[in-house]
C-alpha cells in the first residue's frame, strides 16, 4: 500500500486554522507543547471562557448575597439569569461560584502537584530507604477512602474556609497521582541517557532537573489536570451534601441551595441548570484537554486520531482508501 | 595516555524473591588491562556479564570485591578525583535510540560534557568544539545537525552524536558496549570503522563489547571470551578465533563460521 502524502491537497477551513502550518507545528513541537487538534482547541476555548467568566464576572454582576422580596422570578431584564427563592440574583451568584470553585481547583491543583512530584518524583529518584518510606507513606495515604474522610473532617470542624476544604481535598487526593509519578520515575532515572549523563559527570539534582523533569511534564501536567477536576467536583459533592466551605459560593452550594429550595420541583430551571451545566462543561473542558496531553505521553493514542490523519495532509479521499485499506 | 586495569573485578546482584534472596554473580574474578592505542574485544552471549563489566567500569555500579586502577593507581570513586576519572574513562551506549534524551538537542548532549570538564571555555569555543565534534563523526552540516532532535535522526546517525558525546571531554579510554547491535546491517561497519578511525587519531584504549565474533577478530587486537560472568578464553584475536580451547569458544566459533564471509556480507548488505 503506497500513500503519497505530499500529493495531497492543503485543508482548508477550519481544520487547516486547527492543524496549524507545518513551521508552526514544528515550533509548537520544540517547546513540548500538545499539537493543536480540534479536541485541544474545544478544551482550550471552553475552560478559558468559563475562567474569563470567574475572574472578571463578579466584577460586572449585583451583589449575590442581596435579598429581594420578588422572590422566585425567571429571567427577566433585570434579573438576566432570574432570581432565588429568596430573591437573589442567579447571574451574579453564578459569577462568584464560578469564583469559588475555580479557587478551589487551582489551590488543589497546586497542591497536589507539590506533594505528589516530592513523594513521586524525588522519592523514586533518590532510591533505597528514602524509596521505601516514601512509598509506603503514599500506599498508607492512596488506602485511606477520600470523601468519608473528607465528610468526617468536614463535619467535626464547624467553620470550615475554602482554603481549609482544599487542603483537605489535596490532603486525600494526592497519593494516586504520587505513584503514577514515581512508577514514571523508576522507568525513567535506569534510562540509558540518565546513565549517559551521570558518566558525563553531571550532579544529580541537575539530572533530576533537567533530564528527567522535562520529560515528566506531559504527565505532571495531565496529572494537575485530573486533580482539578477531581477537586471541583469533590468540593461540589461536599457543599451539595451541606458540607463544603461555609460563607463562600461555589457551583456545589449554589445546587445545594437550589434542592433546598425545591427549585426542581418548581420547575426553576434557571436557578440549577446554570451551576450544573458549568461544571459539567468545565469538566470536559479539563477532560479533552487532558487527552490532548495524554496522546504526548502515548504516542499510540496519537497515531489513532482522525486529526494525527488530518495533521499528515491527507486528503478526504486518501482518508477513505486508508480505512479501507485497515478495514 | 591512560591505561585501565580491572583486577579480579566480582559483581554479586541481590535478587529478592518473596522472603528468601538469592545471589547472581554476574561477573566473577575478571581481570583485564586496557591500553592506549590496543582494542580489546570483550565477546560472550546476552546475559553473560558483558554489560555489567561496562558499568562496573565506568562507575555506575560499586564492584562488590576487586579494584579499577588508572595508571597503576586505585580509582577514586567521589569528589575530584570521580571528575578526573569521568574525563578518562567514557561510554557509548548500546541503544543509541535510548542514549540521547528526547527532549534535548543534539547541541546540548554534545555541550554538557565539555563545559563540565572545561568550566573556563566561553559560549563560542563550547558552540565551536560541538560543531568541531559533529564533523569529526561525519555529520554534516554541522551547524544543522547540532539544531536537531534525536527524534530527527537515524539510528546510525545518533550513535554518531553518542560517539561524539564520548569524545567530548578527551577521554583516553572508550567503552563501547555493543554500539552496533542495535543498528541496520548495512551501516554497522561504516560507524564500526569510524571508532577505529577516531580511535587512532587519539590513541584510545578500547574495550570493544560484542556477541559478534567477526567484528571482534577484523578490530580487536586481544580477544575476551565471557561465558556466565568468567572470561573463559582469552589471547591473541586470531589465535582465539583459529584455535579456540575452549568449548564455549568452539560453539561461537562454529557459529560463524567464516569470519571473512561474515565481513563481506557485512560490507555488502
Ligand atoms: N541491576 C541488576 N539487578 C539484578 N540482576 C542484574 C542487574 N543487571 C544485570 N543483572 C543480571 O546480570 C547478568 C548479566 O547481565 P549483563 O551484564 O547485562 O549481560 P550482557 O550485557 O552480557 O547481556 C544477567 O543475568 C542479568 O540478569
Ligand atoms: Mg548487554
Amino acid at each position: 500500500m503506497a500513500l503519497t502524502t505530499q500529493a495531497a491537497e492543503p485543508v482548508g477551513g477550519a481544520g487547516g486554522f486547527l492543524a496549524g502550518s507545518a513551521p508552526q507545528r514544528a515550533r509548537r513541537r520544540r517547546l513540548g507543547l500538545p499539537p493543536m487538534t480540534a479536541k485541544l482547541a474545544a478544551g482550550l476555548i471552553i475552560s478559558g471562557a468559563i475562567l474569563l467568566f470567574g475572574l472578571l464576572g463578579p466584577f460586572v454582576v449585583q451583589d449575590p448575597t442581596r435579598v429581594d422580596d420578588i422572590g422566585l422570578t425567571g429571567p427577566s431584564s433585570a434579573h438576566l439569569m432570574g432570581t432565588t427563592q429568596t430573591g437573589q440574583d442567579v447571574l451574579a451568584q453564578l459569577a462568584y461560584a464560578t469564583r469559588g470553585s475555580l479557587t478551589i481547583g487551582a489551590i488543589v491543583g497546586v497542591l497536589t502537584l507539590l506533594l505528589s512530584g516530592f513523594f513521586g518524583v524525588v522519592g523514586a529518584y533518590a532510591g533505597g530507604w528514602v524509596d521505601e518510606f516514601f512509598s509506603l507513606f503514599t500506599n498508607i495515604m492512596l488506602v485511606i477512602p477520600g470523601l468519608p474522610l473528607v465528610i468526617v473532617i468536614s463535619s467535626y470542624v464547624p467553620d470550615k474556609s475554602l482554603l481549609l476544604v482544599a487542603l483537605v481535598l489535596s490532603l486525600t487526593g494526592w497519593a494516586g497521582s504520587a505513584r503514577v509519578l514515581r512508577g514514571y520515575t523508576l522507568s525513567l532515572r535506569n534510562r540509558d541517557y540518565v546513565l549517559a549523563s551521570r558518566v558525563a559527570g553531571e550532579k544529580r539534582w541537575r539530572i533530576l532537573a533537567v533530564e528527567i523533569l522535562p520529560n515528566l511534564i506531559p504527565l505532571l501536567a495531565s496529572q494537575m489536570v485530573f486533580a482539578v477536576i477531581f477537586a471541583i467536583l469533590g468540593e461540589a459533592g461536599l457543599s451539595y451534601l451541606g458540607l463544603g466551605a461555609s460563607g463562600s459560593i461555589s457551583w456545589g452550594t449554589m445546587l445545594y441551595y437550589a434542592q433546598n429550595g425545591l427549585a426542581l420541583r418548581l420547575g426553576a430551571w434557571w436557578w440549577f441548570v446554570p451551576p450544573g451545566l458549568l461544571l459539567a462543561l468545565f469538566g470536559a473542558a479539563l477532560s479533552l484537554i487532558n487527552f490532548s496531553i495524554d496522546e504526548i505521553i502515548n504516542p499510540k493514542l496519537r497515531n489513532q486520531t482522525r486529526a494525527a490523519r488530518r495533521g499528515w495532509l491527507m486528503s478526504r479521499k486518501q482518508l477513505e482508501t486508508a480505512k479501507e485499506a485497515t478495514l | 595516555m591512560t591505561t585501565l586495569t580491572a583486577e579480579h573485578l566480582v559483581k554479586n546482584y541481590h535478587l529478592r524473591r518473596g522472603l528468601r534472596g538469592s545471589t547472581l554473580r554476574a561477573v566473577d574474578d575478571v581481570s583485564f588491562t586496557l591500553e592506549p592505542g590496543r582494542t580489546v574485544a570483550l565477546v560472550g552471549q546476552s546475559g553473560s556479564g558483558k554489560s555489567t563489566i561496562a558499568k562496573l567500569l565506568l562507575q555506575l555500579e560499586r564492584p562488590t570485591a576487586g579494584r579499577i586502577l588508572v595508571d597503576g593507581k586505585p580509582a577514586q570513586r567521589r569528589g575530584g578525583g570521580l571528575d578526573r576519572y569521568r574525563r578518562t574513562v567514557q561510554m557509548v551506549f548500546q541503544d543509541p535510540f535510548a542514549s540521547l534524551n528526547p527532549y534535548h538537542t543534539v547541541e546540548h548532549h554534545l555541550e554538557r560534557p565539555i563545559r563540565l570538564h572545561h568550566p573556563k571555555l566561553s559560549g563560542d569555543e563550547v558552540h565551536r568544539r560541538v560543531l568541531h565534534l559533529l564533523e569529526r563523526v561525519r555529520l554534516t552540516p554541522a551547524e544543522n545537525v547540532a539544531a536537531r532532535r534525536p527524534h530527527q535522526l537515524s539510528g546510525g546517525q545518533r550513535q554518531r552524536v553518542a560517539i561524539a558525546r564520548a569524545l567530548a571531554p578527551r577521554p583516553g579510554v572508550l567503552i563501547a558496549d555493543e554500539p552496533v547491535s542495535m543498528l541496520d546491517v548495512s551501516i554497522r561497519l561504516g560507524v564500526l570503522n569510524l571508532l577505529a578511525t577516531l580511535q587512532r587519531e587519539e590513541d584510545l584504549g578500547v574495550l570493544y563489547i560484542t556477541h559478534d565474533l567477526a567484528t571482534a577478530r577484523h578490530f580487536a587486537d586481544e580477544i575476551l571470551v565471557m561465558y556466565r560472568g568468567r572470561i573463559v578464553e582469552r589471547g591473541d584475536a586470531d589465535e582465539v578465533i583459529l584455535r579456540p580451547r575452549h568449548e564455549y569458544t568452539k560453539t561461537l566459533a562454529a557459529a560463524a563460521p567464516n569470519p571473512e564471509r561474515r565481513l563481506s556480507e557485512l560490507r555488502g548488505g
